[in-house]
C-alpha cells in the first residue's frame, strides 16, 4: 500500500519540540563569533529631505563600533538611475516612516538601541501623501523627474455598451485593506566575509535568489556569495528573495570586515516589511432578474507604497484572475498602481489573487442582493460547467481542472445550509440583538504561476541512505515529511534514513523557493522524477550485479530489496547497488517545468453570530473545500487550509495597517494592529475533494494560499448578511465592530 | 524593545522598600508585577533610572475577610484574586474583573496594587475598586493614610500617591444585601485586548472603563436608579459626564453608544444574580 | 535553575529574563516576537507558572524555577505528553511560536486539567501563531488533556 496520500506525522517535530527551530538569530556557530550587532536608525518622518546626520553622540556610546549612512555605501555599484530607484540606505530623501537612514554597529545588542537614539538626522519636512484620489491626482509629485504617482497602469475601462442587455447593473467602489504579513519570527540576518567569500545566513524563502540579488546588489559574482536560510519562523510571501535592509546587514559584514548580525523588533517588523494587499476596487456588475450575470468590470487602484516593489506586478495578478469561477459574458479590468508615502507593497499569502476574489465575491452577492436572490442560488446559475474544461477566462487564463458546482454543493451540504437558513429566519422573526449571517465564496486560484521550474537531486549513498536536495525551501510547509514520503513510495527505503537539504546555495546551488504554492507540484515532481531516474540507474545496477534482466528483477517497495523476481537468493539491499554503482553512489539531477501552472478552487460558508446592539461579530462555524488536487499528505493540507482560514478571517475580520494623512502608521505595534488569536476562531470544518491535474504526473495544485483566498469573502459577506435584513447592503473590510454598527445606524436613518 | 539603562535594587520588605524611595525620590519607581511599568519601560515611555523590585515583599500579597470588608494587600496578583475563595465568596465582582485582565501568562505576575498605581483608565481594575467604593492605603515616611478610590486617580498614569509612597492595602467593602446584584461587561475586538469600554456594577454603583482620562462613576445613572428607574431608563444615562476618547478602535459618539449598551447588560446581569 | 540546573552570571540590571535564557543560559528555543507583551512566543515557566519572560526581568528572577521547553522532555529524551501531542496533532508549522505555545499549554492543564474547548481558546489568548489557525493546537491541548500530564519527565518542580 502507498504512502502517498496516508496521513504522516511531521519528521521535522521532534527536533522543533525539543531543542527549539535554530532560526537566525538563534545561530551560534564558530563563523559568527565576535560578531557585532547591528541596530537601524529607521525615519519617523513619512517624506523629507534629509539636510545632515550627525553620529558623533552616537559614536561616543558605549559598545559603538560604527555609525555608517549612505555616504559610506561607495564600495558597490550605484542604483540602476530610474527616477524612482529605491536605495538602500536612503541619502538625500526619506519617503515613508520606518524607511532605513543609518546604521549602527555595536559590540553588543542591548548597546545598539542606547546608540541608535543618539544619530541625529534633520529631516526638512516635505508633503506626505497617503490618499489615493491625491495620490492619483499628483498635486504633490512623489518623485523628482516624473509628471505621475502613477507607476504602472494595465487593462481598459469597459467598453461602451459592456453592460447594454443588463436588466440590473450594480456598481460598488469598496477597499482590500492594506495588512502586514507579521510572520511570528521577523527579518533577521547575519553575515560574514572571508577569504573572498561572502556568507549571509537570512530568514528567507529563497536563498538562490537571495544569493543573485545580494551578489548584484554589492557588485560581486554569484560564486563569491553563500546564502543560507536557517530554520525560518514563516514568510507568507514577505520573505521572498531578500530585502534591502538584509542587503545592507551583508554589505556591513564586508565594509567592516567582521561578521554581523541584526533582528528586527516587532515594532520594525509593521512598519518596515513589506505590506499586502491595498487595493481599491470599483466593481461594476451586470445582469437580469432571472440571476444570469452577463458583465463585469474590476477598476483596481494599487497602492504602491513608497516605491515600485510588488505593485508593478500584483495588479496583473489580480486582473488574471478577475472573472473567477464564473462563466461571464464580458469580463474586463484595469488597474493603476500609485505611489504613495507609505510602506512598499509586496506580495503576501495570495498575491493579488484575494483581491480579485474577494472583490468578484462581493460582487456576486451585491447583484444577488439587488435582485433578490439567494447568494447559492446565483453562484449555482453562474459558476463555469465541469465540462468546459480546461476553461480559458476572458483575461486569457487556462483552468486545468475544476467542478466548482459540486465545491458548493459539498460546502451547502456539509454545512447544513437550509437549516442554517432557517435559524437565521427565526431569529430574524424573534427580533433579538444576536443575529446569525451566512457567508459564501467559491473561488479558484493560481498557483505555480510564475513559470519557473525547480530543481531536485536525490543521492543514495552507500549505506543505503538518501539524500534529497530541493531548491524548495520550507518555512512550516513540512516538505521534509512530504518529499521522504515521495521517496520512500518509490524506494522502499525508511523515512527515517531520508535526508532532505534545502536552502543553502553551496549545497543547492540552483532553484527558485517557496512561494506562490508551487513546491509540491513543482519541487514535489522534480523529486519524484529524480527518484524514479535513481530507481532506473538502481534497477541496471542491481541487474548487472546478479546478471539478470532488468525486465526480471523487481523492487520490494516494503522492504527495500531488490532482487530476481521469485528468487530471494538474489537479493540486494540499496546500500550493496549503490556502493557497487561508484564512490559518488546513485544520483540523478532534475529540473522540472510545467507546462502551465494549475488553478487550485473550492468554496468555502461561513457563519457568523452578529450582536446588533454593539457590532460585534463572531465567527462560530467555517465549512471549505478546498480542492488542490491530489492530497499527498492530508495533515500537511489540513494544516495549510486551517492557517490560511485564519489569515483570511482575520482580514474579514479585524486585520488593517493604517495611517494617518501624513503618513505617521497607527497601528505600528501589536497592541494596536490586531492579530487574530485562537479565541477569535472556531474549529474548522475541512470537507474533502480531489480532483487531479494533468499538469503534473503526482496530479498535485498548490494549497498553501487558498484557504487565505476562499475564507475572506466568505466571512465577510456572512458578516453583511446577519444585517442585511436590518437594510445593509455593505460593510468595508475589516467589518470591525464600530464599522458594522455604523452600518446598522446608517440604513435605520435612512429607513 | 530595551529599556533604557536604570539601576535595580530589591526591596525585601515595606520598611526597605520605602528607605529605598526615600533615598531615590523621583528618579525612582517601584516594580511589583511589571506588568504595566516594564512594557511602557520596553518602549522607552517610561526611564525611571532606579527600579525598586517589590517581588521579594511577601508580606503584601494576601486576601483577608476583616470587619466588615474584604483587605486585600496591594502585592496580590490578579490569578489569585481569580482564584481567591473569599473573593469568590464576598465580592465575585472583583475576583471576575482580575480574571478579565490580560491573559494568563500577565495574571501571573501582574498585581493589584501595580495595576492601582499605573492608573491607566483603560484597565479593569480601577473601574471596579471604584464601583466598590474601596479605600486604597498607602504608606510613606510619614505612616499611612488612606485614601478613597473616588479620590485616587487623577488621570492617565497619575494618582494621588507620592513618589515616596508605597500602595500597601486594598480595603472592599463588603456589599450590603440588596447590593448584592453585580456585573462586569468588557467589550473587544479581541479577547486579548483592553476594553474598548468597560462596566462595572456592583448594586447600584456603576463605574466605566474607558470613558474618560479617569475610570468614572455613571453619576447620571445611578441617580436614575435611586429615582426607581428600570435598567433601560437608566442605562440611557450612561455617557453623561463623561469624556470618551477618539482612536482607531472607536469614535467617542460610538463608545457613548456601547456605554449606554453595556450599562443596560450589566444592570439587568446585576439584577438577575 | 532552569530546567532543574543552576544557571549563574552577572547581567544588566536591564538584563530581560528571555535574554537571559537565550545567552547566559544557552537555550535559545525561546523566541522574542514581540515587543509588546502580545504574542506570548517567550513563554517560560516562573516557578511552575507561565509568564511572559520578555516582560520579566533577569534579576526578577533570581533565585527562582524557570521552565523551558527544552526542560520537558525526559533525560533519555523521552517526549512530555504536551509535545506528543503537538506531534502527533500536527500543532506547529515553521515552529517559531511553538515552545511559547507548548508552555503556555502546561501551564493551562496544570491549572484546568480537563478544560472544554473554549476554555483552551481562552487560555491560549495570549500566544498568537500565523502558521496554523490554532485549530490543530488546540486539539493538541486537549489530547493532553485526556492523556493527563500526569507526573511528567523533566518537569521542574515548584
Amino acid at each position: 500500500m502507498s504512502i502517498l496520500g496516508t496521513r504522516v506525522v511531521r519528521t521535522e517535530d521532534p527536533r522543533l519540540l525539543t531543542q527549539g527551530g535554530v532560526y537566525t538569530d538563534d545561530l551560534r556557530i564558530p563563523e559568527l563569533d565576535g560578531a557585532a550587532r547591528i541596530t537601524f536608525v529607521h525615519s519617523p518622518i513619512a517624506h523629507a529631505r534629509i539636510t545632515g546626520i550627525d553620529t558623533g553622540a552616537a559614536l561616543a556610546s558605549p559598545g559603538v563600533v560604527a555609525v555608517l549612512t549612505a555616504a559610506d555605501m561607495d564600495d558597490i555599484p550605484a542604483g540602476d538611475g530610474r527616477p524612482t530607484a529605491e536605495p538602500l540606505l536612503a541619502a538625500d530623501r526619506v519617503r515613508y516612516v520606518g524607511e532605513a537612514v543609518a546604521i549602527v554597529v555595536t559590540e553588543q545588542g542591548y548597546q545598539g538601541e542606547d546608540a541608535a537614539e543618539l544619530v541625529s538626522v534633520d529631516y526638512d519636512p516635505l508633503p506626505a501623501v497617503v490618499d489615493f484620489d491625491d495620490a492619483l491626482a499628483g498635486g504633490t509629485l512623489l518623485f523628482d523627474g516624473t509628471d505621475s504617482n502613477v507607476i504602472r497602469t494595465g487593462g481598459e475601462p469597459a467598453p461602451p455598451g459592456a453592460f447594454d442587455g443588463c436588466e440590473v447593473v450594480v456598481q460598488r467602489t469598496f477597499p482590500n485593506q492594506r495588512l502586514a504579513p507579521l510572520p511570528l519570527e521577523g527579518r533577521a540576518a547575519a553575515a560574514r566575509w572571508a577569504d573572498g567569500r561572502l556568507t549571509l545566513w537570512a530568514s528567507t524563502q529563497n536563498a538562490q535568489l537571495a544569493r543573485d540579488a545580494l551578489a548584484a546588489a554589492v557588485g560581486l559574482d554569484a560564486a563569491a556569495v553563500r546564502v543560507v536560510a536557517p530554520d525560518v519562523g514563516g514568510g507568507f510571501g514577505a520573505k521572498i528573495a531578500t530585502d534591502r535592509d538584509t542587503i545592507i546587514v551583508a554589505w556591513a559584514a564586508k565594509h567592516l570586515g567582521r561578521p554581523v548580525r541584526w533582528v528586527e523588533t516587532r515594532n520594525e517588523n509593521l512598519l518596515g516589511m513589506v505590506h499586502g494587499r491595498a487595493q481599491r476596487h470599483t466593481i461594476t456588475i451586470g445582469g437580469n432578474r432571472d440571476g444570469r450575470i452577463l458583465a463585469y468590470h474590476l477598476d483596481i487602484v494599487q497602492d504602491a507604497g513608497a516605491y515600485p516593489r510588488g505593485a508593478t506586478f500584483l495588479p496583473g495578478l489580480t486582473q488574471l484572475m478577475a472573472s473567477g469561477v464564473y462563466d461571464l459574458a464580458y469580463c474586463g479590468s484595469a488597474f493603476r498602481s500609485v505611489l504613495t508615502s507609505t510602506m512598499p507593497i509586496g506580495a503576501y499569502r495570495g498575491a493579488g489573487r484575494p483581491e480579485a476574489t474577494a472583490a468578484i465575491e462581493r460582487a456576486v452577492d451585491l447583484f444577488a442582493a439587488e435582485i433578490g436572490m439567494d447568494p447559492a442560488e446565483i453562484r449555482r446559475r453562474n459558476v463555469v460547467a465541469p465540462e468546459a474544461f480546461p476553461y480559458t477566462t476572458p483575461s486569457g487564463a487556462v483552468y486545468d481542472t475544476g467542478d466548482y458546482a459540486a465545491a458548493l454543493e459539498a460546502v451547502l451540504d456539509g454545512a447544513g445550509y437550509k437549516e442554517l437558513r432557517e435559524e437565521q429566519a427565526r431569529r430574524r422573526a424573534r427580533g433579538g440583538p444576536v443575529q446569525l449571517g451566512l457567508g459564501l465564496a467559491t473561488y479558484v486560484e493560481i498557483t505555480a504561476g510564475d513559470g519557473g521550474g525547480e530543481t531536485a537531486r536525490v543521492v543514495v549513498d552507500a549505506t543505503g541512505a538518501v539524500t534529497v536536495y530541493t531548491g524548495s525551501s520550507p518555512h512550516g510547509q513540512g516538505h521534509q515529511t512530504a518529499f521522504a514520503m515521495l521517496v520512500t513510495d518509490q524506494l522502499g527505503i525508511p523515512m527515517d534514513k531520508i535526508t532532505v537539504i534545502h536552502g543553502d546555495t553551496d549545497q543547492v546551488p540552483t532553484g527558485i523557493g517557496t512561494f506562490g504554492s508551487r513546491s509540491l507540484q513543482l519541487g514535489g515532481t522534480a523529486v519524484h522524477q529524480a527518484t524514479i531516474q535513481v530507481k532506473d540507474q538502481a534497477r541496471e545496477v542491481a541487474a548487472a550485479m546478479i546478471e539478470a534482466s532488468e525486465t526480471d528483477l523487481e523492487l520490494d517497495t516494503a522492504t527495500g530489496i531488490w532482487q530476481v523476481r521469485g528468487d530471494p537468493d538474489t537479493a540486494l539491499s540499496w546500500a550493496e547497488v549503490a556502493a557497487q554503482a561508484g564512490p559518488a553512489g546513485l544520483a540523478a539531477d532534475v529540473e522540472f517545468r510545467a507546462d502551465s501552472p494549475t488553478f487550485p478552487f473550492g468554496a468555502h460558508l461561513a457563519v457568523v453570530e452578529v450582536d446588533t446592539q454593539t457590532g460585534k461579530a463572531t465567527l462560530i462555524r467555517h465549512v471549505t473545500v478546498d480542492d488542490a488536487g491530489t492530497v499527498l499528505n492530508p495533515v500537511l493540507a489540513e494544516g495549510q487550509r486551517h492557517g490560511g482560514i485564519a489569515q483570511g478571517a482575520a482580514q474579514a475580520l479585524l486585520e488593517e495597517m493604517r495611517y494617518d494623512p501624513e503618513g505617521n502608521p497607527l497601528t505600528s505595534t501589536l497592541a494596536d494592529y490586531a492579530a487574530i488569536t485562537a479565541t477569535e476562531l472556531p474549529s474548522f470544518e475541512l470537507l474533502a475533494m480531489e480532483t487531479p491535474t494533468s499538469v503534473n504526473e503526482l496530479g498535485v495544485k498548490g494549497i498553501g494560499e487558498a484557504g487565505t483566498i476562499g475564507a475572506t469573502p466568505a466571512v465577510h459577506n456572512a458578516v453583511i448578511d446577519a444585517v442585511a435584513h436590518l437594510g445593509v447592503r455593505h460593510i468595508d473590510m475589516p467589518a470591525t465592530p464600530q464599522r458594522v454598527w455604523a452600518a446598522i445606524s446608517e440604513a435605520k436613518g435612512s429607513a | 524593545m530595551i529599556p533604557a539603562p536604570f539601576s535595580y535594587r530589591r526591596a525585601g520588605s515595606v520598611a526597605e522598600a520605602l528607605d529605598l524611595a526615600g533615598e531615590y525620590g523621583d528618579d525612582a519607581k517601584f516594580l511589583a508585577g511589571g506588568h504595566s511599568l516594564l512594557p511602557l519601560m520596553k518602549l522607552r515611555l517610561a526611564m525611571p533610572e532606579v527600579l525598586i523590585d517589590l517581588g521579594p515583599v511577601r508580606e503584601l500579597s494576601y486576601v483577608r475577610e476583616e470587619d466588615g470588608h474584604i483587605a486585600i494587600g496591594a502585592l496580590t496578583r490578579h490569578h489569585d484574586l481569580e482564584h481567591s475563595e473569599v473573593l469568590a465568596r464576598s465580592v465575585p465582582l472583583l475576583a471576575h474583573a482580575a480574571g478579565q485582565v490580560g491573559d494568563p501568562q500577565v495574571r501571573h505576575r501582574g498585581t493589584i496594587g501595580g495595576s492601582l498605581a499605573h492608573s491607566d483608565p483603560a484597565s479593569d481594575l480601577p473601574a471596579t475598586v471604584l464601583a466598590l467604593d474601596a479605600t486604597l492605603v498607602a504608606r510613606g515616611p510619614a505612616g499611612s493614610r488612606e485614601i478613597a478610590a473616588a479620590g485616587f486617580f487623577q488621570g492617565l498614569f497619575e494618582t494621588v500617591l507620592e513618589p515616596d509612597e508605597l500602595l500597601t492595602e486594598i480595603r472592599v467593602p463588603l456589599p450590603a444585601p440588596d447590593a448584592a446584584g453585580w456585573s462586569f461587561q468588557k467589550f473587544t475586538k479581541r479577547a486579548i485586548d483592553w476594553a474598548i469600554v468597560g462596566v462595572a456594577v456592583q448594586g447600584h454603583a456603576v463605574a466605566l472603563v474607558n470613558m474618560a482620562g479617569t475610570p468614572v462613576r455613571a453619576a447620571a445613572v445611578e441617580r436614575a436608579l435611586a429615582a426607581g428607574a428600570a435598567p433601560a431608563e437608566a442605562a440611557a444615562h450612561a455617557a453623561e459626564g463623561t469624556s470618551a476618547g477618539d482612536d482607531i478602535n472607536a469614535s467617542p459618539a460610538y463608545r457613548e453608544h456601547l456605554a449606554r449598551v453595556l450599562v443596560e447588560r450589566a444592570l439587568l446581569e446585576a439584577q438577575s444574580v | 535553575m532552569v530546567n532543574g540546573a543552576p544557571v549563574a552570571a552577572e547581567v544588566e540590571d536591564r538584563l530581560l529574563l528571555v535574554h537571559f535564557l537565550r545567552e547566559a543560559a544557552g537555550l535559545t528555543a525561546t523566541n522574542v516576537g514581540c515587543d509588546t507583551t502580545s504574542c506570548g512566543a517567550c513563554t517560560v515557566l516562573l516557578d511552575g507558572e507561565s509568564v511572559k519572560s520578555c516582560t520579566v526581568l533577569a534579576a526578577q528572577a533570581d533565585g527562582r524555577q524557570v521552565t523551558t521547553v527544552e526542560g520537558l522532555a525526559g533525560p533519555d529524551g523521552e517526549l512530555h505528553p504536551m509535545q506528543r501531542a503537538f506531534r502527533a496533532e500536527h500543532g506547529l508549522q515553521c515552529g517559531f511560536c511553538t515552545p511559547g505555545m507548548v508552555m503556555a499549554s502546561v501551564s493551562l492543564l496544570r491549572e484546568n486539567p480537563h478544560p472544554t474547548e473554549a476554555e483552551v481558546r481562552a487560555g491560549l489568548e495570549g500566544n498568537l501563531c500565523r502558521c496554523t489557525g490554532y485549530h490543530n493546537i488546540v486539539r493538541a491541548v486537549l489530547a493532553a488533556a485526556e492523556e493527563g500530564l500526569g507526573s511528567a519527565p523533566g518537569e521542574s518542580v515548584r
